[in-house]
């Protein structure tokens, strides 16, 4: 065999050759691999190195710094899903699958971390109801812990100017995921509570990171984040996640808000309530003046009837209407009289008419006189032969007197 | 002062002010006189809400270790 004068390779030619085949290759560029982790170190530059295994295989991978920051790192022997692409590492003569994504690396493991801290801390009593503190109904002065960049961020500034623009709002920026993320949340919270002490005094401090994957979120799981808050002079509420994702900072905040946004709202009154919360209150202040009002109003006229009842004035008409009473009860009587007085009269006129003379001959009886017109009254006045004039009702006659025969 | 505690000292004055009106032990001239005071507090009051804009500030830490806040905006891609 003779050596050919071209085609003759260097190492970084071929390396580069090869790789150009797993660059171009589909498969390789994105692959999912699921293995066990083994050899698992991480370098001073961040950067991560294992091994996949199977049961008669072996591969390298790596995970650079940037991508280890946002996810759980595994531990050897997790059993885990890998997602990334093979490519060569020409230096190192070796392929190697660059990780982007790794499910389930210690999820075991960080459930266990998770329970057992969370038991260590509700047995110390960190998140007892007792240690809740109220939050104001109206702050003046709000802190914030998150990352600056962040949704989570906008949301909160947006919703407190939305409701309650008036409040001051003091931020103290911070990553929330990764690595340095429990430190730089600590430092915050600590920065936070020396400006409320030493500044402005602080009404509450909301941390908030927006919704992610139970990795991304790890931070608000970790112990010396549940202490700070728990150690937090200003109370804490805690925005963090969606609606379902429960950390051990939520338990030991004095409260706990499903999202960024109902932490925010949750501290800040609504602007609108507010006014409509103190028109009440002047309409509350109307009805108390009203009501005095009357009252004095009320006393007033007391008053002044009793001073009308000890005024002269009332006396001489309290007497006038005595005169006028006496006078009446008099006109009374003196009528009462009269008319007994007129009922008198009027009985001896009737009787008086009954004893008219022509009442008398028309019952049948009549008056017997001599001629001269003397009334005869008693039988001496009469001798046998007198000459008597009789008269009855309708007129008169005359009649010679004999001598009676009974008297003889 | 910032407007917030402004605001919130008004409105305390406002609470209080409505609670002795409706003690009722004041003369009627002190009633008389609350009662213009609560008015013109929910006038400032809501002055103060129609003017609100929020400050934002970030706290940071100086070498030396002291403090210091400076105001801060929002990045422009936000």
């Amino acid at each position: 065999m003779h050596m050919p004068s071209s085609n003759i390779y260097t190492v970084s030619q071929l390396t580069a050759y090869i790789k150009s085949l797993f660059v171009g290759d589909e498969v390789l560029a994105d692959v999912w691999l699921s293995g066990e982790v083994s050899g698992f170190t991480q370098a001073s530059s961040g950067h991560c190195y294992f091994t996949l295994k199977d049961a008669a295989a072996v591969i390298r991978a790596v995970i650079w710094r940037t991508q280890a920051a946002r996810m759980a790192l595994p531990r050897n022997g997790d059993a885990v899903v890998a997602h990334g692409y093979v490519s060569v590492y020409e230096q190192g003569g070796a392929y190697q699958l660059y990780v982007d994504y790794l499910e389930g690396a210690g999820a075991g493991q960080l459930w266990l971390e998770f329970e057992r801290l969370r038991a260590r801390l509700a047995a110390e009593g960190l998140f007892d109801e007792a240690r809740k503190r109220p939050l104001p109904s109206r702050p003046v002065r709000v802190g914030i812990v998150t990352s600056p960049t962040a949704a989570a961020l906008r949301d909160i500034l947006r919703t407190l100017s939305r409701r309650y623009a008036l409040v001051d709002v003091l931020l103290a920026p911070t990553a929330v995921q990764g690595a340095e993320a429990p430190a730089g949340i600590v430092a915050a919270l600590g920065l936070l509570n020396r400006w409320s002490a030493e500044r402005e005094p602080l009404d509450a401090i909301i941390v908030a990171r927006g919704g992610g994957s139970l990795e991304e979120l790890w931070a608000f799981n970790d112990e010396r984040v549940a202490r700070a808050i728990a150690a937090s002079a200003v109370p804490v509420i805690t925005g963090v996640g969606h609606e379902t994702d429960f950390t051990i900072a939520d338990f030991v905040a004095d409260l706990r808000a499903p999202t960024p946004t109902a932490a925010a709202t949750q501290v800040s009154p609504d602007e609108r309530d507010l006014r409509r919360a103190m028109a009440g209150l002047l309409a509350q202040a109307q009805r108390a003046l009203t009501g005095r009002l009357d009252a004095e109003r009320a006393r007033l006229a007391n008053q002044a009837q009793r001073l009308r009842r000890i005024s002269p004035a009332l006396r001489l008409a309290t007497d006038r209407q005595r005169v006028d009473d006496l006078a009446r009860r008099a006109g009374l009587a003196m009528a009462g009289r009269l008319r007994h007085e007129r009922e008198r009269l009027r009985s001896q006129h009737l009787r008086l008419i009954a004893l008219a003379p022509d009442r008398v001959l028309a019952r049948g009886y009549a008056i017997v006189s001599r001629p001269d017109g003397t009334v005869i009254r008693a039988v001496a006045q009469v001798t046998a032969g007198d000459r008597l004039r009789v008269r009855v009702a309708d007129g008169a006659f005359a009649v010679r007197a004999t001598p009676d025969e009974t008297e003889e | 002062m910032s407007d917030a505690a402004t605001f919130e000292a008004l409105y305390r004055e406002l609470e209080e002010a409505i609670r002795q009106l409706e003690a009722g032990d004041l003369s009627l001239e002190e009633s008389l006189t609350l009662y213009s005071r609560a008015t013109s507090l929910v006038e400032q009051c809501n002055a103060l809400l129609d003017q609100a804009e929020l400050r934002v500030r970030q706290v940071m830490a100086r070498p030396d270790g002291s403090l210091e806040a400076e105001p801060f905006a929002a990045s422009p891609t936000a």
